[in-house]
């Protein structure tokens, strides 16, 4: 259903796509990860008759964007990185202008924004301008939107960035649903647990190349083992509790000097850990917290880059409120109440 | 259907979502509304009382100019709307729509003519009230308002273009006032272009605003016919055919510009 052979695209002497290559079958989930800059969004672009590649083909729906976009343009659904709704105009009003944009007739334009806004849990807030929506809310919107025509391809580049840790879960939810109804699926993150949950397959780019692709399993099967890791009690014991660690470990520890966490790949279980916390004992390294758990997709971007995923904390944290890492491009979300407003109204505040 | 109806359809949604946004966002409410009133009003007591005209009205004078630099200086907004959707998105979202190519700015330039209607119809008002009056027939006072609205329908697709050009509605305000202030100021907008020196004269007889504002003077009825007759040039002898001629190059210049430029925008 969608397919790119080779994409390359340059933006003066930066090189955005590196001749990528991608392939998502019918009814299937693709997740492009990658860190902020890595080409995610231009691929979108490309797919979605927004951008011209400079060389390379792209297909959709079996149709080459290239030479037949305003075709490929009645199979898409498109959501961006930033809610591309009108905030002046309600919820109903912004489905009803993009339906018959679509080319449905007036009558049916409206029977398909309501029933949107039904599914998406808008219907209270349909008659309401959008400025007065929540940064959840807006995504939800927007998804909305691109699912009027009812797309066979569903394009959704970032679908929750900026939004809180309850919205993103809500919307995790929203977008397992669709899936299960066939619609074919690409969508970019550069939150790997996202990735995780709702792709088929990952594909992991860095500077317009890919550099691993898989199940996300076959992806954490590549980085071995299991992690031990570990939280001591005070920096000057960073040092003993690596040397410790290194002797059992499977791989090259790594130090969080931070958080005062050590994590270290391992073969064989909790037998290893228990030899980790008797050495650990002997050197009189205080503890605080330890555990054994399987790689994350962040080992995996670790190992294949040697560096982190930007701005991304450790994974399986969401729900006491990490909503990105302090790192730059993620906008942090403070609440929890599913009111958060996006980064985007943030910097509109401090425009005016 | 029919590429031309698709077009025409396409343009009246963009439109009518453009309309919805005069009504809910009070700053352009009141720009529109507002800013006429204030310049019929300063122009009329402050330049009109203190200049005085032999034998003339000068508040009479002025209207037909500010009724121009009015309409004209509402082509910001054309751009400055259209910079604003590309930089929040939203003309991605067009974009990746089946819809026609050039409809998202049919639609904006044919909302603003709507804009411009309220504008002069509160000028219209806020004129008659401080004592300007058509010394013509009803009909030729329209042809005069409708000459208006044609020049203003053109000049907005430049500034169209200029929007998507540079994408910042704020680059847009201060870009359009560099360059209209001069446009609407060379000209015979609020002093007769005989009295300017040699240079800036032959600017001001050629500038189509002073073509438009002849124009309104004529049909209606403000020339003063005690003052000095018409300047021997041809554009302003035939001010109706001039500004006709100038509202169709630009149309036919700036129209495929501005849709190439879209075509090819995209927000970041």
């Amino acid at each position: 259903m969608i397919r790119a052979r080779g994409l390359v695209k340059r933006y003066g002497s930066v090189t955005a796509l590196d001749g990528l290559d991608l392939r998502v079958p019918e009814g299937r989930v693709l997740g492009l990860l990658g860190p902020n800059g890595a080409g995610k969004t231009t691929a979108v672009r490309i797919f979605t008759t927004l951008l011209v590649p400079d060389a390379g083909s792209a297909e959709v729906a079996g149709l080459d964007v290239r030479t037949d976009p305003q075709v490929v343009r009645t199979r898409i659904g498109l959501s961006g990185q930033y809610a591309a709704v009108d905030e002046h105009l309600t919820g109903f009003e912004n489905l009803d202008m993009v339906a018959r944009l679509y080319g449905l007739g007036r009558r049916r334009s409206k029977a398909r924004s309501r029933e949107l806004l039904e599914l998406f849990d808008l219907a209270d807030a349909g008659h309401r301008p959008v400025k007065t929506y929540s940064g959840g809310m807006r995504r939800r919107l927007d998804l909305a939107a691109a699912l009027v025509a009812e797309p066979s391809v569903l394009f959704l580049d970032e679908p929750t960035t900026g939004l809180d840790p309850r919205s993103r879960i809500d919307l995790w939810g929203v977008i397992r649903d669709l899936v299960a109804g066939g619609t074919t699926l690409l969508l970019t993150t550069q939150y790997l647990e996202e990735a995780d949950r709702l792709a088929d397959t990952i594909v992991v780019i860095d500077h317009g190349r890919i550099i691993a692709e898989g199940a996300a399993d076959e992806l954490k099967a590549q980085v071995g083992g299991e992690r031990v890791e570990l939280v001591v009690g005070s920096g000057s014991d960073l040092a003993v509790a690596r040397t410790a660690l290194a002797e059992l470990a499977s791989g090259d520890v790594q130090v969080d000097e931070h958080a005062r966490r050590l994590t270290a790949p391992v073969h064989g279980g909790a037998g290893v850990l228990m030899g980790v916390l008797r050495l650990l004992d002997t050197a009189g390294v205080v503890v605080l917290d330890v555990g054994l758990r399987r790689p994350t997709l962040d080992d995996v971007f670790l190992q294949l880059t040697g560096h982190a995923a930007e701005g991304q904390a450790d994974e399986g944290q969401v729900d006491e409120g990490q909503a990105g890492g302090p790192g730059a491009g993620i906008p942090t979300a403070p609440h929890l109440d599913g009111d958060a407003p996006t980064i985007r109204d943030e910097e509109k505040e401090a425009v005016r | 259907m029919n590429p031309v109806l698709r077009t025409f359809a396409d343009g009246a949604v963009v439109a009518k979502r453009n309309l919805i946004k005069i009504k809910r966002v009070p700053d352009i409410l009141v720009w529109t509304l507002m800013s006429p009133i204030m310049f019929v009003l300063l122009f009329a007591y402050v330049f009109g009382s203190s200049i005085d005209v032999p034998g003339g009205n000068y508040r009479e004078f002025l209207i037909a100019g500010i009724f121009a630099q009015t309409v004209i200086f509402g082509a910001t907004f054309t751009g400055a709307g259209l910079a604003e959707d590309m930089q929040k998105g939203v003309i991605d979202r067009f974009r990746s729509l089946p819809m026609s190519r050039s409809a998202v700015l049919f639609g904006r330039t044919a909302s603003d003519i709507v804009t411009n209607l309220l504008s002069i119809g509160v000028m219209a008002a806020t004129g008659l009230l401080v004592g300007w009056r058509v010394r013509t027939s009803p009909w030729e006072a329209l042809g005069g308002l409708l000459l208006l609205l044609v020049f203003a329908y053109a000049f907005s697709w430049v500034m169209a273009y200029v929007g998507l050009l540079v994408r910042s509605p704020e680059v847009v305000n201060n870009a359009s006032f560099m360059v209209i202030f001069p446009f609407t100021f060379i000209a015979n907008t609020f002093v007769p272009s005989e009295n300017l020196p040699s240079v800036l004269r032959a600017i001001a007889q050629w500038n189509p605003v002073s073509s438009v504002v002849q124009a309104c003077r004529e049909l209606f009825g403000n020339i003063n016919p005690m003052a000095a007759a018409t300047p021997d040039v041809w554009s302003l002898q035939h001010p109706v055919l001039y500004t006709l001629i100038w509202s169709g190059v630009i149309v036919a210049v700036f129209v495929p510009l501005a849709v190439r430029q879209y075509k090819r925008s995209t927000s970041h």
